[in-house]
């Protein structure tokens, strides 16, 4: 049998491994595996039931006079929407509702997800930490907020929100945070973004040239060095800053008559999914960080202690680049769930983007479609990100690092 | 060798452990520092929980003598227990919902006994929910009762059970499927599963309530039906995956031995892999169910009146007890977080009792 033709695509390596007298067609068929026909018989059949379930759906809506199209998208949506990060009002296309329910779905899924993390590394540094009634503690917290429902914990938050004073009497925990029932107002930096943006980038670059500086000379910065590396950054910045006038300023909300101006307004809908999503999901990660903590075995912490470091540079330089390998793929996952439980918003009044595509489901009739955009909208997060774990596990168990 | 002898023949003195547990918590002043703020912060939740749940309580009386005391307001409790556990269901006929949720209870407590699994259990799992729904709806009985006033505790039970015992059924398969050697077969079962697992629950019981009514004209598709198929599929997606992570722990000499004895793929998989298998992620199986029981609150937006709905309906009469919800959601939590923090207990004690079995 002649040898076959090099197929233009194919890469050097494949050919390798291709045995003598196998062709691609030999391959797919190894692929495909045993009861060839039978498979394919059974996956047509799955098919055609699709397909009727699909046809049937497409007529209940022919005969419920709803056409199946997108069209909507680009009429007026004629719906408020209480809070959005871009410009919006009643009477703007549906396309530009949902965006906004995007927006805010992804600004809860980014704040919950950074809030969480500090708050569930805290815990369970402090439950590894070794004060027995701090990690008992630590413990009976976990219990309580994985034992209940996260919607129940809504619930109890945003009654909590509600039940807050009016802007007149607004608690102040601490000066300048504001509680009330009409949002929490907290300082906020305030910043010029034309001045600020190139400097930020300035910084990287020097960020990025000294750590490869540091790197070519293989061997850490002495103390000198580092305090000129700091001062140069320092004094950069300040005559940069002098140069293009003010950059940054504290923003403090202030009460003011019956408002309350300035800083930054979370309103009790998001504020309570904050929180909830926060304390929800703090307690998984807490649990992440201690297994991912004890994970690494106790003769390194034991090697460190003789090597005469302190627990901290331990905990910094040893075992938690160890712990990241079982961390990352558990609190990568963690995200995507705090993500798809960012949906939960609708129970409590958030308008998230589930909320916002079932009014405009409600609103226009065109229930399925407007559905299917949402499965998209969330397949379209999720299964990068969980092909990303997957090729992380992937990559982790080739070299050896896991175990399969 | 006298020196080693010496040192052999030192006891080690013995540790109290009250001894050493109090030397932890003052170690150093750091920790005991740390150790008094969080005695602090016990004393003090433990204070409030007690001023809120007692000393503040209204025990008796109406809702008067809950609006003048600022705790727990039990008296609505007693007030609308009916209301809350059973929901909108009609009254005279109250044991039936009674009844189911003893005969669920019953089955889920056997099923924590390990001694006891096996086939009678299984056929347990598939009767008792076709004998609750039968008993709710009043299949021989009268009054009927429509899925709609069906409510409460039961109806979270029912809920769970019919979506893990179906997603259990149809996840051994999916698990197979996708190890499978059949390209085309496994294919198809990854996007299935990985398209199930990339929606939230919420949007996943949308769908089936606007989709499946539309996919069967002429049928008339009840809510609870196009639910529990979406649960149900929802849950496989997530077993599927714990069942293969259990195949794929199994040594590939246990798959070797079996075809060398002779055994065909099926019996390899019924007698030899499936059984240590599914043996190894029980713990895992349980915490699954736990996050099921948890989100069965979901199922009110959908219109079902679940546990946690019928509470808050309870709650939301405000004219007649007005701010109890504080109350309601207390009773609520109180009731999810027993039942959760038990089956977590269980779920830690049977991998305590696994792993001793794997090693002796």
């Amino acid at each position: 049998m002649a040898p076959p033709a090099r197929a233009p695509l194919c890469s050097p390596m494949t050919d390798l491994l291709l045995p003598p007298g196998q062709t691609r067609l030999a391959l797919l068929r190894r692929w495909w595996g045993d009861h060839a026909i039978a498979q394919g018989a059974g996956l047509i059949a799955a098919a055609i039931v699709l397909g009727i379930a699909t046809s049937n759906i497409v007529a209940s809506m022919n005969r419920l006079g709803m056409a199946p199209s997108l069209d909507y998208l680009s009429q007026p949506a004629n719906f408020d929407i209480s809070e959005s990060l871009i410009a919006y009002r009643a009477g703007d296309s549906y396309e530009r509702a949902i965006l906004v329910g995007l927006l805010n779905t992804l600004k809860l899924a980014a704040s919950g997800c950074v809030l969480a993390t500090a708050l569930g590394l805290f815990l369970g540094l402090a439950r590894a930490a070794g004060n027995p009634l701090v990690s008992k503690l630590v413990e009976a917290y976990v219990e309580l907020v994985r034992n209940t429902p996260l919607v129940l914990q809504l619930f109890f938050w945003i009654a909590l929100t509600h039940a807050l004073p009016s802007v007149r009497q607004a608690l102040q925990p601490v000066p300048g945070v504001y509680l009330s029932v009409r949002g929490i107002y907290i300082p906020w930096i305030h910043v010029e973004a034309g001045a600020v943006w190139p400097l930020a980038i300035v910084i990287a670059l020097a960020v990025f040239v000294v750590h490869w500086v540091h790197k070519r000379l293989s061997r850490p910065l002495t103390r000198t060095e580092q305090i000129l590396v700091l001062a140069v950054a320092a004094g950069f910045a300040a005559v940069w800053i002098l140069a293009h006038g003010l950059a940054t300023s504290l923003d403090k909300p202030v009460l003011k008559g019956f408002n309350i101006g300035g800083g930054l307004s979370l309103t009790p809908e998001f504020a309570a999914m904050l929180a909830g999503l926060t304390v929800y999901y703090s307690a998984n990660v807490s649990e992440i960080v201690r297994s991912g903590l004890e994970s690494v075995h106790r003769g390194q912490w034991e090697a460190g202690r003789a090597l005469g470091f302190s627990s901290l540079r331990i905990l910094q330089l040893i075992a938690l680049p160890q712990a990241m390998r079982v961390i990352t793929p558990l609190i990568t996952s963690t995200y995507l769930d705090l993500t798809k439980d960012t949906t939960l918003g609708v129970l409590i009044g958030f308008t998230e983007v589930t909320a916002v595509i079932k009014t405009s489901a409600n609103n226009t009739g065109n229930a399925i479609e407007t559905i299917l955009v949402l499965v998209a909208v969330f397949l379209s997060i999720s299964l990068p990100l969980s092909a990303a774990i997957n090729a992380y596990n992937r990559r982790l168990t080739r070299r050896g690092l896991v175990s399969a | 060798v006298t020196i080693l002898l010496d040192v052999a023949a030192v006891e080690r003195p013995k540790a109290d452990p009250w001894r050493t547990s109090v030397a932890r918590l003052f170690s150093s002043p750091v920790n005991a520092a740390l150790t008094l703020a969080a005695l602090a912060l016990i004393v003090f939740v433990a204070w409030k929980f007690v001023q809120w749940s007692v000393v503040d309580a209204a025990w008796t009386g109406g809702p008067d003598a809950c609006l003048s005391r600022s705790g727990a307001c039990w008296p609505f409790v007693r007030a609308n227990a009916r209301l809350m556990f059973f929901g909108v269901y009609p009254e005279g006929a109250l044991w039936r919902p009674a009844l189911s949720l003893v005969l669920m209870a019953a089955v889920i407590v056997a099923s924590m006994v390990p001694a006891l699994w096996g086939r009678l259990l299984a056929l347990a799992w598939i009767v008792t929910p076709v004998v609750v729904c039968g008993l709710l709806a009043g299949l021989f009985l009268e009054p009927r009762v429509s899925t709609n006033a069906w409510g409460g505790l039961p109806l979270t039970v029912l809920v769970w059970m019919i979506a893990y015992a179906g997603a259990f059924v149809l996840a051994v398969p999916l698990a197979l499927a996708r190890r499978s050697q059949m390209g085309g077969l496994r294919s198809a079962t990854i996007a299935a599963i990985e398209l199930v697992r990339g929606v939230p629950m919420l949007v996943t019981l949308y769908v089936s309530s606007f989709i499946v009514p539309m996919m069967l004209p002429g049928v008339e598709v009840n809510l609870f039906v196009s639910l529990e198929i979406a649960l149900i599929l929802f849950v496989a997606s997530y077993l599927a995956e714990v069942v293969r992570a259990g195949l794929q722990a199994l040594p590939r000499g246990q798959t070797e031995a079996a075809y060398a004895l002779g055994l065909g793929y099926w019996r390899t998989t019924q007698l030899i892999l499936l059984p240590q298998a599914l043996r190894a992620v029980i713990p895992a199986l349980v915490n699954i169910g736990i996050g099921v029981l948890l989100s069965t609150p979901l199922v009110a937006v959908i219109g079902m009146t679940d546990f946690l709905s019928a509470v808050r309906e309870a709650a939301s009469h405000e004219q007649e007890w007005p701010r109890c919800y504080t109350t309601a959601y207390f009773v609520a939590g109180l009731v999810f977080f027993v039942i959760c923090f038990v089956a977590s207990r269980y779920s830690r004690w049977l991998e305590q009792r696994l792993r001793g079995a794997r090693h002796a």
